[in-house]
């Protein structure tokens, strides 16, 4: 599946999902975001079973605040509109996929 | 059983810059990266001071254009963490998270990370309170207070950077002189809401829901104190990335892979090349002669 680009109109999609979320918390200007920005996409188009999106932090600063985010990349999985696992800083794939699939 | 000629332990420059040279000499190469292509040239948003790039360059894209280039003379990635490695002998096993690979000679060019500052709950409060990136995590500070460690150019860059945005930053420094530069010295005093606490360092966080503060140390009289603070910004350095190999390799006390400019180690057929060998200068032009230089070592090596 595409990668969705999540702001506050949208975001209640990710909220009322059936499945997992994944969301990536990132900004243009981030070296490190840019690094997982790839796997990310990578795990939406190999792990349809999750849904995955995006959310720009200089664009969104109210959902990163509501995530309390404080450092970026950060990574958050949802599950029935709720936080089970976060994480901050770039991480290989195999550890997303693990932090994803917990 | 997956065998090549050579394996190179790292994508960044000195990985691309060895697998170009050793795949255009015709040998099979596999560079293994952990998770994306660059390196710590990534991190860097403009790289102004790599030849040919008048304009200056993206890290990222240099990266990205470093791997291409190997590419097309037949170097292939693999994207997997190394978890350990057999380097003794003729044949040199890499055990990775996914397979065992085979190499006749391997070049280690796994670079550095930022140093932690090795205090029990760092982990806990990393990405809440505790950061390595003021570039990337600065902007969450506005109008907070922030401190940060180091006495390097990079932390008086951080403090400078970080000074714009907070309301007030302290710089924490164990010694009584900056090793910076100069200019930043000079940039550092014109700075109304820089403070710089000399001979201390940071002993313990502390933190409730998030970081409320560190308790700082005076190295002078050991006298201990709290100081305030949003967000702590550690600057002190970088490490190598050395401990999968489980000393089979003479490293400095640094950690650093000793090896002179040949890029030859201890142990036949291992080569180190880049920000993981000892050297005076690490930036991405040495890093890609590094590369050059163990790919023709590793040839050597290879047809004697």
């Amino acid at each position: 599946m595409s990668v969705l680009k999540l702001n506050q109109s949208n975001f209640h999609e990710v909220e009322s999902a059936d499945k997992r979320v994944l969301l990536d918390f990132y900004a243009d200007w981030c070296g490190p975001c840019r690094m997982v920005s790839p796997l990310v996409d990578e795990i939406a188009k190999e792990h349809p079973e999750f849904l995955v999106g995006k959310i720009n932090v200089d664009d969104e600063p109210a959902l990163a605040a509501r995530f309390g985010v404080m450092s970026i990349p950060t990574l958050v999985v949802l599950e029935n509109g709720k936080v089970v696992a976060q994480s901050a800083g770039a991480r290989p794939k195999a550890q997303i996929l693990a932090l994803l699939q917990g | 059983m997956k065998q090549y000629d050579i394996i190179v332990i790292g994508g960044g420059p000195a990985g691309y810059g060895a697998a170009l040279y050793a795949a255009r000499g015709g040998w099979s190469v596999l560079v293994i990266e952990k998770m994306s292509v660059g390196g710590q040239m990534t991190l860097t948003h403009t790289i102004d001071n790599y030849p040919g790039f008048d304009q200056g360059i993206d890290g990222w894209e240099l990266g990205e254009r470093m791997q291409k280039n190997a590419h097309r003379f037949g170097a292939e990635t693999l994207y997997a963490t190394v978890l350990s490695a057999q380097l003794a002998g003729e044949d040199k096993q890499i055990v990775t998270d996914g397979e065992i690979l085979h190499a006749k000679a391997v070049i280690l060019a796994t670079g550095a990370e930022p140093r932690l500052l090795g205090l029990p709950n760092e982990q806990t409060w990393s990405g809440r309170g505790v950061h390595y990136c003021a570039h990337c995590d600065g902007r969450f500070y506005q109008n907070k207070t922030v401190a940060v460690v180091g006495g390097g150019n990079s932390a008086v860059t951080d403090a400078l950077y970080l000074s714009h945005l907070a309301s007030k930053v302290y710089l924490i420094h164990r010694r009584d002189a900056l090793r910076a530069d100069r200019v930043y010295q000079q940039r550092l005093d014109q700075q109304q809401n820089l403070e710089i606490l000399w001979n201390t360092t940071v002993e313990e966080l502390l933190a409730e829901e998030q970081l409320t503060g560190v308790r700082l140390q005076s190295t002078l009289d050991g006298t201990s104190s709290v100081l305030s603070c949003d967000g702590l910004f550690v600057s002190i350095g970088r490490k190598p990335i050395t401990e999968f190999l489980d000393s089979q390799l003479a490293l400095n006390e640094q950690g650093y892979i000793i090896a002179d400019e040949s890029t030859r180690t201890s142990l036949d057929g291992v080569f180190a090349a880049g920000d993981v060998r000892t050297k005076d200068l690490r930036q991405v032009v040495t890093a890609v002669a590094d590369g050059a230089v163990a790919a023709h070592q590793a040839g050597e090596y290879l047809t004697r």
